[in-house]
């Protein structure tokens, strides 16, 4: 009798967060996927018109805008993030004074939602109030940096903003990882006469790639789903200029009535995301014994 | 519909932004059921209406409206979803409409109307219309708006004038223009003026809808109301390629160069604070600017001034709010349905909410003398256009056609005065292409 609870409970108590989790998840993906060939407008409908939303948004301007957007802030964004994390890192691996102070302080900005982020480079970025404003009061009467009104710069400004917001966090996993390098491969490298810059090169940052696979992986999704930084900031502006395709998304479905090219659009998304986390998640359930 | 928000609401909205980027940013989604409705014995018949009037003024307004329905028996379930825009609004309701239990009534405008329809949701309201004679209490084009196929499916609430131009006295005499001008050209030689005396001739927020706001009068303003028609409510492709669309792009192109540089993406109150600052001369803006004014303390005529923009002194953009009616099984229901529509009609109810929201009643002939002049003038203009042709529906704010070929339009518009590199003659391609596509 006991043995028999023994069996079900873990199944039992595990039941509910599967089912909703199955129904939540997949279903819902199901359920985009399934409006996303209809031809739904205001409401879901579910007459089937076959591929031609996603002939519709391949069509669109504004759509091709959001992709370029979402290559531009993607690569930079991942891209500078890690590189600069790495570089906090090893600055701050030197044994420094205050360094949990120091890491403190460059991790914060995790903390802070991307709409606050947003909301606070929104302001430094203005060039009537901020940063522009600040430098010219100061004396430097010509200095011009009002990227966020130029529809060609704009999206740049949402790779600052980022990029100051997950420097701190790619850092922490890289000096943990750091940390983690066991000292006495680097004093043998020492003991053999290897520069400082060598050791970094050769041994330390090849010890590191597990962790900086797995910074790519949590970067790389949020730069695909990133919706409330460029709203908070942007708003999509100047004009649509910096559209990505979670803004577009929701234009799509939820202001312009558009319910069937905003499903096309997300399963798009959707592709995009699976097509970076799936492999991923294949290698790490493979690696581990069963 | 707009209004303006305190700082602390602001804040709360830019935090939770969602993806409008038209009108306010909307706030959360808050739904406040009234208290415990009656228990099922009670005879009484619970409405429940959706809006989105949460600022001080236009609460104020709604709880108007529930002592008036309360007087008739009903019991009121407010459902008012914050969000100035009402986007948050409509996706609320959608999900509610889509599980098959939609409010009594709901805070819908324009084309919209006729979609819910379309879907079948919606019930008729002509007994009421038809007792208290809507025909001929409203403008035709205004009814026809509420009306699917032939039947009034819901019931006009106010009337927004959004052909409005708005300007500091102070800054004007300061550069030496008297008067408002009249016409594009004098227009342009005002704002010459007031560049030179060291002022923002134009104050513009550059987001998506205001852009597309400032434009709508252009293209009123250079063609008239009957090329605006043609252009933006039939889209006639031979009005959208003509000569007079590519002058009005060329306007609407040199309006920007009298902008100041952080116009992109600023809110349309915080716009309106620097024409009443007297950093600006003039904002093109509908009327809701009004309710910016009088909160600082300005009186029409003496702190600011009021004018059909340039061009529209003989039309009127309109942009009327209004409830749909959903079709419910139960005939109390029904009953609390006329009655509601009968109460937004009233004249008691016109007047209170018109006079906070900044607006005027949609009643033709309705009695203005507790007005301010700039409403006064909005409903002299208002009854007399209704009567020459020259009223219009604003397409900037979904009034004149259905939402996806308005967005279409909308995209080409903004991104025309974003990028100085797309060309009039492309920009003018691209629209006409927006309005046919499916």
């Amino acid at each position: 009798m006991n043995k028999n609870i023994d069996h079900i409970l873990p199944k039992l108590v595990l039941a509910p967060a599967f089912v909703l989790g199955l129904a939540f998840i997949y279903g819902f993906m199901a359920w985009n996927g399934l409006l996303s060939v209809t031809a739904s407008r205001m409401l879901p409908n579910y007459e089937l018109v076959g591929l031609a939303q996603y002939g519709r948004l391949w069509e669109m301007d504004r759509w091709w805008v959001a992709l370029k957007n979402l290559a531009i802030f993607g690569v930079l964004y991942v891209g500078l993030s890690m590189a600069l994390g790495i570089f906090l890192a090893i600055l701050l691996d030197q044994k420094v004074r205050g360094e949990g102070f120091i890491r403190t302080v460059y991790l914060y900005p995790m903390a802070l939602s991307f709409v606050v982020t947003g909301t606070a480079w929104k302001w430094i970025l203005n060039p009537s109030e901020g940063l522009q404003k600040v430098v010219q009061d100061m004396g430097w009467t010509t200095f011009t940096f009002d990227w966020l009104v130029q529809s060609d710069m704009a999206i740049y400004c949402v790779v600052i903003a980022g990029v100051w917001q997950s420097a701190g966090f790619a850092m922490a996993l890289f000096l943990a990882g750091l940390r983690g390098i066991d000292d006495s491969i680097i004093k043998a490298a020492q003991i053999d006469g290897a520069s400082l810059p060598r050791i970094y090169l050769r041994i330390v940052l090849p010890a590191l790639s597990p962790v900086f696979f797995s910074t790519l992986m949590v970067l790389a999704h949020l730069a695909i789903k990133s919706f409330d930084l460029v709203m908070a900031l942007t708003s999509g502006g100047p004009g649509y200029a910096t559209d990505v395709p979670a803004t577009f998304m929701f234009a799509m479905s939820f202001s312009r009535g558009q319910i069937g090219l905003g499903a096309a659009s997300a399963t798009i998304m959707l592709a995009t995301v699976a097509a970076i986390v799936v492999p991923y998640l294949y290698s790490e359930l493979r690696s581990k014994p069963r | 519909m707009k209004f303006p928000v305190t700082l602390g609401a602001a804040l709360v909205a830019a935090m939770l932004a969602t993806a409008c980027g038209k009108k306010e940013e909307a706030a959360p989604v808050a739904a406040t059921p009234a208290p415990a409705a009656a228990p099922a014995a009670a005879p009484q018949q619970t409405v429940e209406v959706l809006h989105y009037w949460t600022s001080g003024g236009e609460a104020k307004s709604a709880a108007g409206l529930k002592a008036m329905l309360e007087a008739k028996g009903h019991l009121w379930k407010d459902f008012a979803v914050a969000g100035g825009g009402g986007e948050n609004a409509m996706t609320v309701l959608k999900s509610r409409a889509v599980s098959g239990n939609p409010p009594t009534a709901a805070q819908v405008k324009g084309p919209a109307i006729q979609e819910w329809a379309n879907e079948g949701m919606l019930t008729s309201i002509d007994s009421v219309a038809q007792a208290e004679k809507w025909d001929e209490l409203l403008p035709k084009v205004v009814a026809d708006v509420m009306k699917s196929k032939g039947s009034y499916v819901a019931a006009p609430v106010n009337v927004h004038r959004v052909n409005w131009m708005w300007a500091n006295p102070e800054v004007l005499k300061k550069a030496g223009v008297d008067g408002m001008p009249k016409t594009w050209d004098e227009f342009f030689v005002a704002a010459d003026k007031i560049k030179k005396s060291g002022n923002v001739a134009l104050a513009h927020g550059g987001q998506n809808w205001q852009d597309f706001t400032v434009f709508e009068s252009v293209v009123l303003g250079v063609g008239g109301p009957q090329f605006y028609t043609d252009a933006f409510v039939k889209l006639d492709p031979a009005a959208l390629t003509s000569p007079t669309m590519t002058k009005a792009l060329t306007t609407f192109r040199k309006l920007k160069g009298y902008t100041d540089a952080a116009s992109t993406g600023r809110d349309w109150n915080m716009t309106t604070a620097t024409v009443i600052q007297g950093k600006a001369g003039f904002q093109f803006m509908g009327d809701w600017a009004k309710g910016e004014f009088t909160a600082a303390g300005q009186k029409p005529g003496e702190g600011f001034l009021c004018a059909a923009a340039p061009g529209t002194a003989n039309a009127y953009t309109f942009n009327v709010d209004s409830f749909i009616m959903f079709k419910l099984k139960d005939e109390a229901a029904q009953k609390a349905q006329a009655d509601l529509a009968s109460a937004i009609l009233s004249t008691a109810f016109q007047e209170v909410f018109n006079q906070n929201k900044g607006s005027i009643p949609v009643r033709l002939g309705h009695d203005m003398s507790k007005f301010d002049d700039c409403a006064k003038l909005s409903a002299k203009d208002f009854v007399d256009t209704a009567k020459s042709g020259g009223l219009v529906p604003s397409i900037a704010h979904g009034m004149a056609v259905e939402p996806a070929k308005q967005g279409a339009i909308q995209d080409v518009v903004t991104q025309f005065w974003n990028d100085d590199k797309l060309s009039v003659a492309d920009a003018q391609k691209r629209i006409a292409q927006a309005a046919a596509a499916k």
